[in-house]
């Protein structure tokens, strides 16, 4: 009974912690999906965790907060399309832009809100909303009915995107302007208003991610606190095979080094938690090597479309 | 029948070429009218007008007497006009159903039913006469079952009238039969199909009247049944070809390159050759040219021999050397040069100066530098004396490549290769957009070489260029040889009935007497 | 020799002053932004400049301290323009930064005996060495699997940050173990400082010597003609048989060499020994330092000269004028921004002009 619920503890954590790097590969497979490859989600989800932390804080609410953030994410992926859709600029350099962009802007605006002093300010979290009776169902009750609300957002988002891209026109259609954008356009699709529409929505889902951080996980900003989950969340979606489900997956196996780490010490066996840290990365890099002769990512990935 | 398609005095101006003058072309309804001509002969353009992706220069388009004015491929598909392109609009990964409903406005604008739109996928296909799964992944289809999806999506979109471009060039002759059996269906249901292509056989086959279209312009529109496959092929290559045999200084001299058997596959499906059983020789002092309608192997061909392309079989004997079983630098070290087809996208490095596009096949030599530098105030005397012998117009030596006109950069990429004194020569489209004085000086430079005891490949589609400069011409068509032919003893109208399919030696056993040939043919 | 230095292969004069003009407007035009931003959360723009500028070039020490903050920009800027000239876009200069310093540093520390002569040189290509078989991993997953190396080397750099974090907090760390930092590196390994009074050291002149290197071989070598060529123009490149993959492996390897020597030279020069964090994101702003330098030797000497002086100014602004120096790094994306914004303008631009004359051409015929 104990070691089940140590079991179910863990899977708790493990779920409460994929779910920013959920958010944030949901988020990029959006714009994966539109053509657009972007490395950048690091530093929306920064500018989102302090957007959260402001909103929260200015206006008493923590869903003021999220829908803060989530406007800072839209604004980021608006710059994003602009530069990338509308002007074709490089995909890459734009993304690795927006995350130098996100770290020193979060970091200059929180000193500003909030001074330099020592002492952080803290904001209220999300509640935890407990589902009645399942989240009494021992072991696993609490690890899937006893979270935080946008804990449960990102698992719902998980089947809803899934069956928006597979099951829909407008997804089918999404998909198409990813894999070659040529033929959708001959097929009277507007690549360019996919791309932007892909980019912004999916910006604000992995603001929703950098929101969680500082207003769930933990209850204030920290420069650079998403440390590296933005790119976590990119290993994730190729982890995943550009699959909403196989993000989830991914982000609960990359997410349980944490867990792992702390079994492992229970166990005394001696792996030093920084190798843990690289498991994600390295798994991802394996990956990538074994798809990369298959035609998993969208075929049109990366590729700036000129009409024409 | 009753008209149903009227192109009026439709004109295209692209950059510097005029690629549909006046063009009038009436369709009925219900029938199968070919698009004949010869490469650039503004096929294609006038039928991606047609179909919105180009907006004419001027002129009118009539459907069903109405005038109508598309600025999308949507807006054509929307009046019932489907094209069927050479590379197919198709994405791979994804099935049959799901490509036909890709921007699909019918129906439920949110729900993707498969199933439904499936099953009618189906009974359309059926109802003409096809098989499609559509369920299949269509990256695992063969390239006859593609063709088929594509005529099922745009018939699926409601596409009255079908356009379909080069289709039986990727078919083999049991598919191609197929698809004519297809096309039959279709015109028997008042569908009407226009057939683009430069394959007489073909058309003379399936079509019902045919327009030939040569140098942007209209030659004229035939009955089919009042037009035999050499008169066609006659309008098809028309004009007058200026015979004016260029004098020998020299005779011709030892074999050089002796190709035998050289085939090459196709990569995905093991059905079809690229290249299929070739041999040739091209001895020392001798043009051997190359023609035929574009894509029939000669950029193939190319490559094999130059080490881009590995062949699947035969030889290429060159100096004792198989240049087949050779890496692209060590034929080219072996005294071979080679104009590329695409002097801008192969021959030259558009964003470099003069001076480095000089170097490009010799920079690792020894007199281009010692050791691992490069020595560059050596290249640059060299591009000076080239520039000048070439007569290349350029502000300077370090102009960028991509600021020089057409007929300057193919005079930089021919001036590399000659200067490298080859014995063999191979040039693939050496004239091609370049107006009349710089054709004449590409000409003049191979004579030259020629003359010097370089044996050249020559691989064009211009036919005057194959008759002026070979002193033999092989035709190529879908990878195999059709016949072996000296300028002298051969016509145009065998030349055109080689390069839509006919061999040679058919072409002469079946011929009684010489056909008359028609002075005004315009 | 002689033919080496001659500078009469210049590139071209109208492209180049186009390109030159596209980054000085760029950087003008993100630096009023910044002074806007500046203004907009309260503060002066005008004293905060000053400041920086103040903090950058006001003093022997200041321009010590900018001579300091250049020398890893360098040679990221570097790393990062070698990989695109030849087509490769190389986002691990972080992480093969992070590899080259604790190459260095383990040189430095480890191998004993040696004179300085011996040992510096010694130690200078043991960083070297760590980056480049960090950058090498990339093009060979590249090369041999087809793993495109923008996802494998930003994979790659968390790797090698976790790594060390590992190696600084277990083997190599500081007996008896209290700090997370390594010993420093033995005397004979240090760079010597270059201006008494000031932090520069002798990092700075190396990086100059890479920066005629990596002109040599880029302009003057038949390997670094190779490489442009591929980088240009693929099929052309095949045309004339060189081959592509050797030299991915080797702008790889190299470009990894020249980020590794960024972080060797941070620890030889200024930080003596290993810490987790030696690096505030010189190799992410190597990025903006070629983009603005054009990939040219000389631009990129410029952009780290400017990118160097905002780091060293910006402590000082801070301090004086109250604004949280990060918002040089927003600056810095901001050029970035406006780079490739005004260079794809510009390519509009070009393009409109070419049709222009083509309509004319054919108006003429």
């Amino acid at each position: 009974m104990d070691l089940l619920q140590t079991i179910g503890g863990y899977l708790f954590t493990d779920i409460r912690m994929a779910a920013p790097v959920l958010l944030a590969g949901l988020g990029l497979l959006l714009m994966n999906w539109s053509g657009l490859l972007n490395i950048g989600a690091e530093g929306i989800m920064l500018i989102a965790a302090l957007a959260a932390v402001a909103g929260s804080h200015f206006f008493g609410s923590v869903w003021m907060g999220l829908l803060l953030a989530m406007l800072a994410g839209a604004v980021f992926g608006l710059l994003f399309a602009v530069l990338t859709v509308t002007l074709r600029a490089n995909q890459t350099v734009v993304g690795a832009a927006l995350n130098i962009l996100g770290l020193s802007l979060s970091t200059t605006l929180n000193r500003v809100f909030f001074g330099i002093e020592t002492t952080v300010t803290k904001v209220d979290a999300y509640k935890v909303l407990e589902i009645p009776l399942l989240s009494k169902i021992p072991v696993i009750g609490r690890a899937f009915f006893a979270q935080m609300p946008i804990v449960y957002i990102a698992f719902i988002l998980v089947p809803v995107i899934h069956y928006f891209l597979f099951k829909t026109k407008p997804g089918l259609n999404l998909r198409s302007v990813g894999e070659n954008p040529r033929v959708a356009d001959t097929l009277g699709i507007n690549v360019y208003r996919t791309q932007y529409l892909a980019t912004i929505v999916g910006s604000m889902i992995i603001a929703a991610g950098g929101a969680f951080l500082s207003t769930g996980l933990l209850n204030f900003f920290a420069e650079d606190m998403v440390a590296g989950r933005g790119y976590i969340a990119l290993a994730a979606v190729i982890f995943g095979k550009y699959r909403p489900t196989g993000i989830m997956v991914a982000a609960m196996i990359f997410m349980a080094g944490n867990v792992v780490s702390n079994v492992l010490q229970v166990a005394g066996v001696g792996i030093p938690y920084t190798f843990l840290t690289m498991i994600p990365y390295v798994l991802t890099i394996i990956a990538l090597t074994i798809f990369a002769s298959r035609a998993v990512a969208p075929a049109s990935l990366g590729k700036p479309y000129k009409r024409g | 029948m009753s008209v149903i398609l009227e192109m009026e005095n439709i004109c295209k101006q692209f950059p510097g070429v005029l690629a549909n003058d006046c063009v009038c072309l009436s369709v009925k309804e219900g029938e199968v009218h070919a698009l004949l001509g010869e490469n650039g002969a503004g096929k294609s353009t006038l039928m991606n007008i047609l179909c919105g992706l180009y907006k004419p220069t001027s002129g009118e388009i009539h459907l069903e007497g109405e005038l109508v004015r598309f600025n999308s491929a949507r807006d054509a598909m929307e009046r019932g006009i489907g094209m069927v392109h050479q590379h197919f609009m198709l994405i791979p990964t994804m099935t049959v159903t799901e490509n036909c409903l890709i921007g699909d406005k019918e129906g439920n604008a949110i729900k993707l039913d498969r199933k439904e739109a499936g099953q009618r996928l189906k009974e359309l296909a059926e109802r003409y006469g096809m098989e499609i799964d559509p369920d299949a992944i269509v990256g695992t289809l063969s390239v006859g079952e593609m063709q088929r999806v594509e005529i099922v999506k745009a018939l699926f979109r409601g596409a009255k009238i079908l356009i379909l471009d080069e289709p039986t060039a990727v078919l083999t002759p049991q598919e191609a039969r197929a698809l004519f059996k297809m096309i039959r269906a279709l015109t028997d249901n008042q569908f009407t199909v226009i057939f683009i292509s430069h394959k007489l056989d073909e058309v003379k086959e399936i079509s019902d009247r045919v327009t030939v279209l040569r140098q942007g312009s209209v030659v004229g529109t035939y009955d089919i049944d009042q037009c035999s496959v050499e008169e066609l092929a006659r309008l098809m290559v028309g004009r007058e070809i200026r015979f004016d045999v260029i004098e020998r200084r020299q005779a011709v001299g030892d074999t050089l390159l002796e190709v035998n058997n050289l085939s090459l596959h196709r990569q995905q499906s093991s059905e079809g050759k690229l290249l299929d059983d070739l041999s040739f020789e091209v001895r020392e002092g001798e043009v051997l040219g190359i023609a035929g309608v574009d894509g029939n192997g000669q950029a193939e061909l190319v490559e094999c021999l130059t080490g881009i392309l590995r062949a699947s079989s035969g030889e290429a004997l060159y100096q004792g050397n198989d240049l087949l079983k050779l890496s692209t630098r060590d034929i080219m070290s072996k005294d071979v040069s080679h104009i590329p087809q695409d002097r801008q996208k192969t021959g030259l490095v558009m964003p470099m100066t003069l001076v480095e596009n000089f170097a490009l096949q010799d920079y690792y030599k020894k007199d281009f530098g010692k050791g691992i530098f490069l020595d560059w105030i050596g290249v640059e005397d060299r591009s000076a004396k080239l520039i000048k012998d070439f007569s290349v117009k350029t502000p300077s030596t370090y102009e960028l490549a991509q600021n020089l006109s057409g007929g300057n950069q193919q005079k930089v990429v021919a001036a590399r290769e000659i200067s490298r004194e080859p014995k063999l020569l191979i040039a693939m489209h050496p004239t091609r957009g370049l107006d009349v004085g710089a054709v004449e000086y590409i000409h003049n430079q191979l004579i030259d070489q020629r003359d010097k005891g370089v044996g050249i490949l020559l691989v064009s589609t211009e036919m005057e260029e194959i008759m002026r400069l070979s002193d033999r011409i092989i035709v190529l068509y879908e990878g195999r040889a059709m016949g072996c032919v000296r300028p002298s003893e051969t016509t145009i109208e065998e030349m055109g009935l080689m390069m839509g399919g006919r061999k040679l030696d058919d072409i002469r056993k079946g011929r009684v007497k010489e056909a008359p040939v028609e002075e005004n043919i315009m | 020799m002689k033919a080496l230095i001659t500078t009469k292969m210049k590139t071209q004069g109208k492209a180049g002053a186009q390109q030159i003009l596209v980054s000085f407007s760029a950087t003008v035009f993100a630096l009023a932004l910044g002074m806007l931003l500046i203004y907009a959360i309260g503060f002066d723009p005008f004293s905060a400049s000053v400041a920086m500028v103040d903090g950058a070039f006001g003093s022997k020490n200041a321009f010590g301290e900018t001579l300091v903050k250049m020398t890893p920009l360098i040679f990221t800027g570097m790393s990062y323009a070698l990989a695109s000239r030849c087509g490769l876009t190389n986002l691990g200069m972080e992480g093969q930064l992070y590899m080259g310093a604790l190459t260095g540093t383990a040189t430095g520390i480890y191998v004993s005996g040696l004179p300085a002569v011996l040992h510096l040189p010694l130690t200078i290509l043991a960083g070297f060495l760590g980056g480049a078989l960090w950058g090498l991993i990339a093009g060979a997953l590249k090369v041999r699997f087809g793993a495109s190396e923008i996802i494998t080397t930003v994979m790659l750099n968390t790797i090698a940050i976790s790594f060390i974090d590992y190696m600084v907090n277990g083997p190599m760390i500081e007996p008896p173990g209290i700090n997370c930092q390594t010993q420093p590196v033995r005397s004979s390994a240090q760079l010597p400082n270059l201006l008494s009074g000031t932090r520069a050291h002798w990092g700075f002149v190396i990086a100059i010597a890479f920066v005629v290197l990596f002109w040599l071989f880029l302009w003057r070598s038949k390997r670094g003609y190779e490489v442009r060529v591929a980088g240009l123009n693929l099929s052309a490149a095949r045309y004339s048989g060189i081959h592509t993959d050797k030299n991915i492996l080797l702008v790889m390897f190299l470009a990894g060499g020249l980020a590794g020597l960024a972080g060797c030279n941070e620890i030889l020069g200024i930080q003596i020994r290993m810490i987790p964090e030696i690096s505030p994101g010189y190799g992410f702003d190597g990025i903006a330092v070629s983009l603005i330098g054009n990939n040219t030797p000389f631009g990129i000497v410029i952009g780290a000269l400017l990118f160097g002086a905002f780091r060293a100014g910006g402590n000082r602004m801070q301090i004086r004028a109250k604004v949280p120096n990060a918002i040089v790094s927003v600056v810095q994306a901001l050029v970035i921004f406006a780079v490739v914004a005004s260079q794809m303008l510009l390519d509009k631009w070009n393009e409109y002009q070419m049709k222009k004359i083509h309509r004319q051409e054919s108006e003429e015929a």
